[in-house]
């Protein structure tokens, strides 16, 4: 046994596994034992319960033994905090929820469990969601592998970092305004965000209903278009799903870009955006342009408002999703309550923390009678217009290519004083979710001190296999300059 | 001064569907407690909502039975509020898109009809229920998810007696249409009242009082009376009433202060994001349209005018949607609908009242009794055959004439062999022979009995005393 595990991707993990030159129960143990390593210096997992993962990892074993395959028998993943896994914690990094075990399966797991995935641990992330850093986590702070004075991004930190710091073969993030492509960028591996109703967001704790969106993230876009396929497809169990063919999105991985058409929206590269990032993206654009790419200039007018509309529109859904954490039917009840009012104020006062305490306020105020016109439904106007932006760019191109963030990966503190300067992080990435749409961010040639930078493939709603396309042509030049 | 009343209703109606609004548990009433849930209607981090396909079918049932107008658009909100029975602590509910727009029920008082406007019927889900123990609460969450429709009327009813009339005509149609059970002691409906006083003449309306917690149409009429004259008595003392939710204190039989406006909830509707629009295809909404039964008070005067009976007994017969359909297909079957109404008003509803069943607990079918009013028509049987047989057909069912046969049932108009009774019967009672004869009418109603008796009820009445008559020279 002499592979190297912590950089093993899906397909070669798949192949291993296959070829039976390892089992399942091998390769979670070495997971398990690199993550007793690593992660005491990145903390990108919460929990970790090699107990379950071994028995899951032997019944993959015994099923393969038995004949049997699946895309996924015995690939253990790591899975986002705020997934239900039945018999599992599910604390979306919330005080709230320490010690909550969830009683069900989200759609998503049930499809990878039926594929024969193992779940080796939980992933932190920033308090139910809420940042872009990963330090609104209630228990931990997640380090950048790449650089561990700085943040892996958020709110997905965890299930970047875990990648990055071979912790992970593949994780699971959630992406409401860019948590899964921000800290892909942050931490140099692959995040997609699928369309809007591509997978099922039951079992999803919900942050923000009409945003939220489940995406893989990965050490290839190979990986993440197997993890996409057996997630896809409508559910019963939930309604915003929709009822389009599931592809098989690695039949679409040519390594060419011959007659394909991609947009650079120029609202994506502004003044004072970061001048390496700028860089790294133009040379992407190139690289894009000789594997044949034809690349034409697009606008997208609206952007300026975009991250106004996200956090009047995330946070009003917020503040009623949240609404339900109260102390009543599970979760951690402050001590010694003497009615209900005193209940849900002294729970809640000590279960959530500033950041998730903050956009309740947000959104109440802006859902309040009085205000409700002037913000969330002027918000609701703006957001048809961004999504109308896109529909017309991809009138003329097959997909945008932009920066998925402005900057590379902050240092642990930069930005936790300025919430506004947070949020901006989030520019390039919270209109996809807006807009519905589907993104990838694949990564570009790193900064001079080897910091990690995304390029952002964005396409069409349902048309991942054109992002995931682009993103592994470009993948594959880049690695083999 | 003298004050006008005007009361408005919001009632709330449970559904009856199999499973709840928005996931797969099962509704029923007596469970023990927190055993018909789930993630979902527990509201768990993750679940989401589904709509229930039936519960959109029941409530525009109800709506086109009023006359609303059905939306083809229509959505689902939230109403957010904290309240420990209510699992996400905030309610789908339907905000500015309901599924029906407007309507009428027409009522009665004192024999006077009325048409009372409907604002609209939405769709929510119900929320739990608390026990208040000695030291602690408790929630149970079986009814919480129960599909619940809220029927809000116009502000047209002026006195106590139309809520009530109000709320026992749309209980009728409830039921007609099978949509709910209406119990209310198992909290099938439920009613917020809203009354205020005016003096009469003013056009604007005075300021409202919101009644909670009334359990009973009774109870509403009550709440009422002591709130019309609780307000009245204010104005004319020069007072004010304040805008305010009062609760009906049923054991006192009084209405005190819950909250005034002032602390009135700000619920943030918004648009419920897990959920699609609700948009109604026409030709759905006209399929369930023809579906639809006759409204019960156009059967009532139906009936009257088409079978000839009279107007109380077609509103007694139209009542109840099984026993007008059971009604509608016996007089179908038979050429005396009169003698098939007279049986279900007095023998059928009595024994269901016994009972204490419903029409199809019972074996009896509209043939039988169609068939069994046709034996005594042709004087197969009598009447005293004719109740035998029905009791047998209750408990048992089966076919008139095979019971009549089987069991003997049949009339005797053998003259030959009614003259024998007779004859034994003068015999044997000669004080009434002579009490007869000497003008003691009254005595011959007594040797018909006996003659009855002796053939076990089955001689022919008019003709023993025909007999009778003509052997004691009357």
């Amino acid at each position: 046994m002499d592979f190297d595990f912590d950089r093993l991707t899906l397909v070669e993990a798949r192949r291993l596994l296959e070829s039976g030159a390892c089992t399942s129960v091998q390769l979670t143990a070495a997971l398990a034992a690199r993550i007793r390593e690593r992660d005491p210096d990145i903390r990108a997992y919460l929990t970790v319960d090699e107990a379950m993962a071994m028995r899951q990892a032997e019944a993959a074993d015994a099923a393969r033994a038995a004949g049997q395959n699946g895309p996924l028998l015995g690939i253990p993943l790591g899975i986002k905090d705020l997934l239900n896994v039945e018999g599992q914690p599910c604390t979306c990094s919330a005080r709230l929820l320490e010690g909550y075990t969830s009683p069900y399966d989200a759609t998503a797991i049930a499809r990878l469990r039926a594929a024969g995935a193992v779940f080796l641990g939980r992933t932190n992330m920033d308090e139910f969601a809420m940042g872009s850093s990963t330090e609104n986590s209630a228990f931990q702070v997640t380090r950048n592998p790449a650089d561990t004075s700085r943040v892996p991004g958020g709110s997905s930190g965890g299930s970047a970092a875990a990648i990055a710091a071979g912790e992970a073969i593949a994780t699971l993030g959630t992406d409401t305004g860019g948590s899964i492509r921000q800290p892909a960028a942050f931490c140099g591996c692959v995040g997609l965000k699928p369309t809007y109703g591509r997978i099922s967001r039951y079992g999803v704790t919900a942050f923000a209903s009409s945003l939220d969106q489940i995406g893989p993230m990965t050490k290839t876009v190979e990986d993440a278009a197997i993890l996409l396929g057996v997630m896809s497809g409508i559910d019963p169990m939930d309604s915003t799903t929709l009822d389009m063919p599931v592809p098989d999105y690695t039949a679409a991985l040519k390594d060419d870009l011959k007659g394909v058409r991609l947009g650079l929206p120029k609202e994506y590269f502004i003044d004072g955006m970061d001048a390496e990032v700028r860089e790294s993206i133009m040379a992407a654009v190139e690289t894009c342009r000789a594997l044949g790419a034809e690349i034409v200039e697009v606008s997208l007018p609206h952007t300026q408002y975009a991250i106004a509309v996200y956090y009047i529109i995330a946070t009003a859904e917020a503040s009623a999703n949240l609404a339900r954490f109260d102390g009543v039917r599970y979760g951690r009840r402050a001590d010694g309550v003497t009615d209900p009012i005193d209940m849900y104020g002294r729970t809640r006062a000590q279960g959530f923390g500033p950041e998730v305490k903050r956009r309740i306020i947000l959104g109440t105020y802006v859902l309040s009678s009085g205000y409700y016109d002037a913000y969330y439904l002027k918000a609701q106007k703006v957001r048809t217009l961004i999504r109308r932006d896109f529909e017309e760019a991809f009138t003329s191109c097959d997909a945008l290519l932009a920066p998925a963030t402005p900057t590379p990966a902050f240092r642990v503190g930069e930005n936790t004083d300025d919430p506004l300067k947070m949020y901006l992080s989030d520019v390039f990435t919270a209109t996809t979710n807006l807009a519905g749409i589907c993104a990838l961010s694949v990564p570009a040639q790193p900064t001079a001190e080897g910091l990690p930078i995304g390029l952002q493939v964005l396409g069409p709603a349902f048309g991942e296999e054109r992002v995931l396309h682009i993103g592994h042509a470009f993948e594959k030049k880049l690695g083999a300059s | 001064m003298t004050y006008e009343t005007t009361i408005g209703l919001e009632v709330h109606v449970q559904l009856k569907t199999q499973s709840k609004m928005f996931c797969a548990c099962p509704t029923g009433y007596g469970a023990p407690p927190n055993t018909l849930v789930c993630p979902v209607c527990l509201g768990y981090p993750g679940a989401m909502p589904v709509m229930n396909a039936e519960a959109i079918r029941l409530t525009v049932m109800t709506g086109l039975m009023i006359g609303s107008h059905i939306s083809d658009y229509s959505k689902f909100d939230r109403k957010s509020y904290f309240y420990p029975d209510m699992p996400k602590n905030y309610q789908i509910s339907q905000y500015d898109k309901p599924l029906c727009e407007g309507g009428s029920l027409v009522i009665e008082v004192d024999g006077e009809e009325k048409t009372i406007g409907i604002t609209r019927i939405h769709l929510e889900e119900d929320v739990g229920k608390s026990t208040h123990l000695a030291r602690s609460s408790g929630v149970d969450f079986n009814r919480a998810g129960h599909p619940l429709m809220e029927i809000v009327s116009e502000p047209d009813m002026t006195s106590p007696a139309e809520a009530y009339a109000f709320l026992q005509a749309l209980k009728q149609i409830l039921l007609y249409i099978g949509v709910s059970d209406c119990n209310l002691e198992e909290g099938n409906m439920r009613c917020d009242v809203n009354v205020s006083m005016r003096p009469v003449g003013q056009a604007a309306f005075g300021t409202k009082a919101e009644l909670k917690n009334l359990n009973t149409f009774k109870g509403v009429q009550a709440a009422l009376h002591y709130e019309v004259e609780r307000q009245t008595e204010l104005l004319s003392k020069g007072g004010r009433v304040v805008q305010e939710t009062r609760r009906w204190d049923t054991d006192q039989g009084i209405t005190t202060s819950m909250r005034t406006k002032e602390d009135a909830h700000d619920y943030r509707y918004f648009p419920e994001p897990d959920l699609m629009p609700v948009v109604l295809a026409r030709d759905e909404v006209e399929a369930i349209r023809a579906a639809l039964p006759e409204m019960p008070r156009d059967r009532r005067h139906r009936f009257a005018e088409q079978y000839g009976l009279p107007v109380y007994d077609a509103g007694v017969l139209s009542a109840d949607r099984a026993v007008a359909d059971f009604f509608e297909a016996a007089a179908g079957a038979s050429s005396n609908p009169k003698a098939v109404s007279n049986w279900i008003m007095t023998d059928v509803l009595r024994v269901l009242a016994e009972r204490n069943a419903t029409l199809d607990a019972l074996p009896l079918t509209p043939g039988a009794l169609a068939a069994l009013v046709g034996l005594v028509d042709a004087g197969t049987i009598n009447m005293t055959g004719a109740k035998t047989c029905f009791e047998v057909l209750v408990d048992s069912g089966g076919d008139p004439a095979r019971i009549v046969e089987s069991r003997g049932l049949a009339q005797v108009s053998d003259s030959g062999v009614i003259e024998s009774l007779v004859d034994k019967a003068i015999e044997a009672n000669a004080q009434s022979v002579a009490d007869y004869r000497n003008g003691k009418k009254a005595a011959l109603q007594f040797l018909v009995g006996q003659v009855m008796r002796e053939s076990r009820g089955k001689a022919n009445p008019p003709m023993v005393a025909q007999l009778l008559m003509d052997k004691l020279g009357g």
